[in-house]
């Protein structure tokens, strides 16, 4: 019927209207790249969302950027390998999951590529990055697996306790890593150290007798 | 005509709400580099007599300090402090409209710095979207609940473990790639020394016939 086409036709621009709400926001300037850092353990899904505004001279506010004004989404994993590098529209949403545990590298910028796009002003970007459990949407979830509420609560507290876990495992990795850091600066101090004084003697018996054959050779001593 | 079923409408209403919650954000935390000579501004739009939370905590750089400022939207600064590590400041907000925070490295020439932000905008979202309930909650479900707010502490405190442990960790690998730079270049300052020491004795000593220098030429 009727409805059901026009319902049809607004379903998909409704869900991308209401697909982001979050209102958090900085301005950006054209060229400017702006990184975010996420340390995460690894098998964790993050999801980005992210508008963009453009300052409007003549009405003297933020619109919503025109079309062609698109943000590059650049992500590093600890290895500084790349591990997602795309374009987005004005409005996007990114995600990606860990391979590695680490700190994760999130970096914007604008595409622009036209100087006078921006007017002199800047561009404003709200975004919002949630990580491992938050990044669950419990309501598809509940509709997908057929959950009762009091399931769906369980769910939700077995997705926290999960990461929990990870990030406990991650914390482990980390403190071997800080301990290997820690016992290879004590093994520099120690090495530089003996390796510093056998120079100094070393240093002090050639002088003395080199300057002693000197002074002999010219018969001053 | 076009006549809308009642249910059919229920319907359509509850999954635009549910996809409407699973975007919403109360909330947002993130970790950002903050280059020297630089300010970070963030923007965020609050209702009034909402409860918010700013913490924050330098995680990388320098003496691992910044300077952060918080403003009403009339541009009333209702927390300032300078070069500070670590804090955490709760207000409840007075009016309505955009709330401004700012990170400042500006006193800082060459060490640019990672900073790690929270700012909470009143309680997290309910579960489930009609959660307007006529009944008490069940014995299950409220264990549920304090079991939801016990393991969100723990994740709390995991953060904040982590920042102090990622702090920690970044102070131990400066340590020990100065040991490292400093070792090196002392014993090569060592050399060179000692020899120019021995070099300069020689040339005290030297004959004066072979060295004329005038002074004045």
């Amino acid at each position: 019927t009727r409805v059901r086409v026009y319902v049809a036709l607004l379903y998909p621009r409704m869900l991308s209207r209401v697909l982001f709400v979050s209102s958090l926001y900085f301005h950006i300037g054209e060229t400017e790249k702006k990184c975010f850092i996420e340390e995460i353990p690894d098998e964790t899904m993050i999801i980005g969302n992210y508008r963009t505004q453009l300052y409007d001279k003549q009405r003297e506010e933020y619109l919503p950027a025109t079309q062609g004004l698109g943000m590059f989404v650049e992500v590093k994993d600890p290895d500084d390998k790349v591990i997602l590098s795309r374009q987005y529209g004005s409005e996007g949403r990114f995600t990606f999951t860990s391979h590695t545990p680490g700190e994760h590298q999130i970096c914007l910028h604008s595409n622009s590529s036209k100087f006078s796009l921006f007017a002199g002003g800047m561009l404003r970007v709200h975004l919002d990055i949630q990580v491992g459990e938050h990044a669950n949407n419990y309501a598809e979830i509940a509709a997908k697996d057929k959950l009762s509420e009091l399931q769906l609560r369980v769910r939700q507290l077995v997705e926290q306790v999960d990461q929990i876990q990870k990030e406990q495992n991650y914390q482990r990795y980390r403190e071997e890593r800080f301990r290997q850091t820690s016992e290879s600066t004590n093994q520099r101090v120690l090495w530089w150290s003996i390796v510093q004084t056998l120079i100094l003697v070393a240093i002090g018996i050639w002088q003395m007798r080199h300057l002693k054959s000197f002074f002999e050779a010219k018969k001053l001593v | 005509k076009i006549r809308l079923s009642s249910t059919s409408f229920r319907v359509l209403l509850q999954v635009l709400w549910a996809q409407l919650l699973c975007g919403w954000v109360l909330g947002s935390e993130l970790t950002f580099e903050l280059p020297d000579n630089a300010k970070q501004c963030f923007y965020e739009d609050v209702i009034v007599g909402t409860k918010c939370t700013l913490e924050f905590q330098v995680v990388t750089g320098g003496h691992y300090d910044v300077d952060c400022r918080l403003e009403d939207p009339d541009g009333t600064t209702l927390y300032k402090e300078m070069k500070k590590q670590y804090d955490s400041f709760t207000f409840t907000a007075a009016k309505n409209g955009t709330f401004k925070f700012c990170f400042s490295n500006e006193f800082s020439t060459f060490t640019h710095k990672t900073v790690y932000f929270d700012f909470q905008v009143g309680d997290d979202p309910p579960l489930f979207p009609n959660e307007n309930r006529v009944t008490a909650l069940t014995q299950c479900e409220s264990a549920c609940v304090s079991i939801h707010e016990a393991l969100k502490s723990v994740i709390d405190y995991q953060t904040h473990f982590r920042l102090r442990e990622a702090q920690g960790r970044s102070r131990a690998e400066d340590l020990n790639t100065r040991v490292a730079f400093w070792s090196i270049g002392e014993a090569i300052i060592l050399l060179v020394v000692s020899i120019s020491q021995v070099v300069l004795l020689r040339s005290f000593f030297s004959d004066r016939k072979t060295t004329t220098t005038r002074v004045g030429s």
